[in-house]
């Protein structure tokens, strides 16, 4: 029962510490002081090394395959808003801005989609597939509000923000598949297999986007990307904060989408506007204003 | 001694080889003909493709193709890693596992096809007409330009 507890402990503290050298070194110690055996051993540096490699690491085309499943899954949920001109300017706005990004070159590069849902939503699928709801939509009044929207997802896509999370939930469903492992002392199933899990991806992240959200500090981290990227392409951040404010004006926070899984636009702006004191009030060019009331006009 | 030095040198040397090699980790890219997404298109490079690096400035790197040609591309489209397959292969056959991380259980094609199979009430449909919109950067440039948009980049 001892041996057990140890085998089940040593398992949980190095999938924690999720290095395989550290975990040759500890086993070894455990097999020579007779705490574990040497198939133990065996299995917990096999499993450690399954884990470690489950979470890092994900190759931009594995992160593609991930995001497609990922936006497949959500457009099972919100209907697509089927307007060609519409999702052409999106397309047009959206991946201008992510050639300025610090990750212009995804496995399949930036795509972006309206969503018919009144929702204040955005989803930002890992390797740049960008859903936008009709209701975020809503919060901007010209193009650079909208430019900000884009460059803060396409923010969230160029720092993995949805394979992150993967990483945290994940941990915690191999720490109990391991402990069961554990328990039952030789799993003759490998534990490699969880790495082969889609499934479990998915769910990961769709978790994320749909219902728990990314911590203040990723969304901190988007909207710092978002100025960044409307800097150098040569829009006013200051939409940023505009759109914020507008979405202030519609915030419930008993409501869906971002009012589930986002800080408020209060804290935001608080977080954003050292950034923006600087800039000027918008006043976009009329070809400009006039463009995005084009596309755009009859769905706000 | 003298035969430590010369293996110490081979390992040296070996290593900056190593380093001078880079894959592309994008489906596909194009080398352009100077560090910026307005620079000329020259050559089109493919997913796996091993370049030869030459020149890094910021996040640019110029490099050669197995043809010959040399251009210049993000970082964001390159990896240290060897990468054997080709986009959508099969990668049970082919993969070095140290190389390519999750190969042999990572997600494709493959694992996308058998997904769909599981999960029949999952369309593609729309992701896929998403994958078709593409905007160059020469059309970015223009789009701007007609929404009067002054960057730092142009």
């Amino acid at each position: 029962m001892k041996r057990r507890l140890i085998y089940t402990s040593l398992v949980v503290v190095l999938v924690l510490a999720g290095c395989s050298a550290v975990s040759q070194m500890a086993t070894q110690i455990a097999v020579d002081q007779g705490a574990i055996t040497e198939d133990q051993a065996t299995s917990i540096n096999r499993t450690v090394k399954a884990a470690e490699k489950a979470w890092t690491d994900i190759t931009p085309e594995q992160e593609h395959y991930i995001g497609r499943a990922v936006a497949a899954s959500l457009l099972s949920t919100y209907e697509p808003l089927d307007d060609a001109a519409a999702n052409r300017y999106l397309n047009q706005l959206g991946q201008s801005l992510a050639y300025a990004s610090e990750r212009p070159e995804t496995f399949g590069g930036y795509h972006f989609l309206l969503l018919d849902s009144d929702e204040i939503n955005a989803f930002a699928c890992p390797g740049g597939l960008v859903l936008v709801s009709r209701g975020l939509l809503a919060c901007c009044r010209g193009e650079d509000e909208l430019a900000s929207v884009l460059a803060h997802e396409i923010g969230h896509v160029a720092g993995k923000h949805g394979l992150r999370s993967i990483k945290k939930s994940r941990l915690t469903n191999a720490l109990t598949i391991l402990a069961a492992e554990g328990a039952r002392s030789f799993g003759s199933e490998s534990v490699g297999e969880l790495v082969d899990d889609l499934e479990g991806s998915i769910d990961d992240i769709t978790q994320s986007l749909v219902n728990s959200g990314y911590s203040r500090g990723l969304e901190r981290e988007a909207d710092t990307a978002a100025v960044v990227i409307m800097n150098e392409v040569g829009y006013n951040a200051r939409g940023l904060a505009d759109m914020l404010e507008e979405m202030q004006h519609r915030w419930s926070p008993t409501g869906l989408g971002f009012m589930r899984t986002h800080p408020s636009p209060g804290d935001r702006l608080s977080d954003v506007r050292p950034q923006l004191t600087p800039l000027p009030p918008l006043a976009p060019p009329a070809v400009r204003q006039q463009r995005f009331e084009t596309a755009l006009g009859h769905l706000l | 001694m003298k035969r430590l030095v010369v293996v110490v040198f081979v390992l040296v040397a070996l290593t900056a080889l190593a380093a001078d090699q880079l894959s592309v980790q994008v489906r596909q890219a194009r080398l352009r003909g100077r560090p910026s997404y307005l620079g000329p298109a020259t050559t089109e490079v493919a997913y796996g493709t091993r370049l030869t690096l030459l020149e890094s400035r910021g996040p640019w790197r110029r490099l050669r193709a197995p043809d010959g040609s040399e251009g210049w591309l993000h970082e964001s489209a390159l990896t240290e890693k060897k990468l054997k397959l080709a986009a959508g292969e099969n990668v049970d056959t082919s993969a070095d596992s140290d190389e390519l991380a999750l190969a042999g259980k990572g997600f494709n094609e493959e694992v996308e096809n058998a997904f769909k199979k599981d999960h029949g009430d999952i369309d593609y449909a729309w992701v896929d007409r998403m994958a078709a919109w593409k905007v160059s950067p020469e059309e970015a440039v223009r789009f701007l330009a007609a929404g009067d948009v002054k960057g730092g980049q142009r």
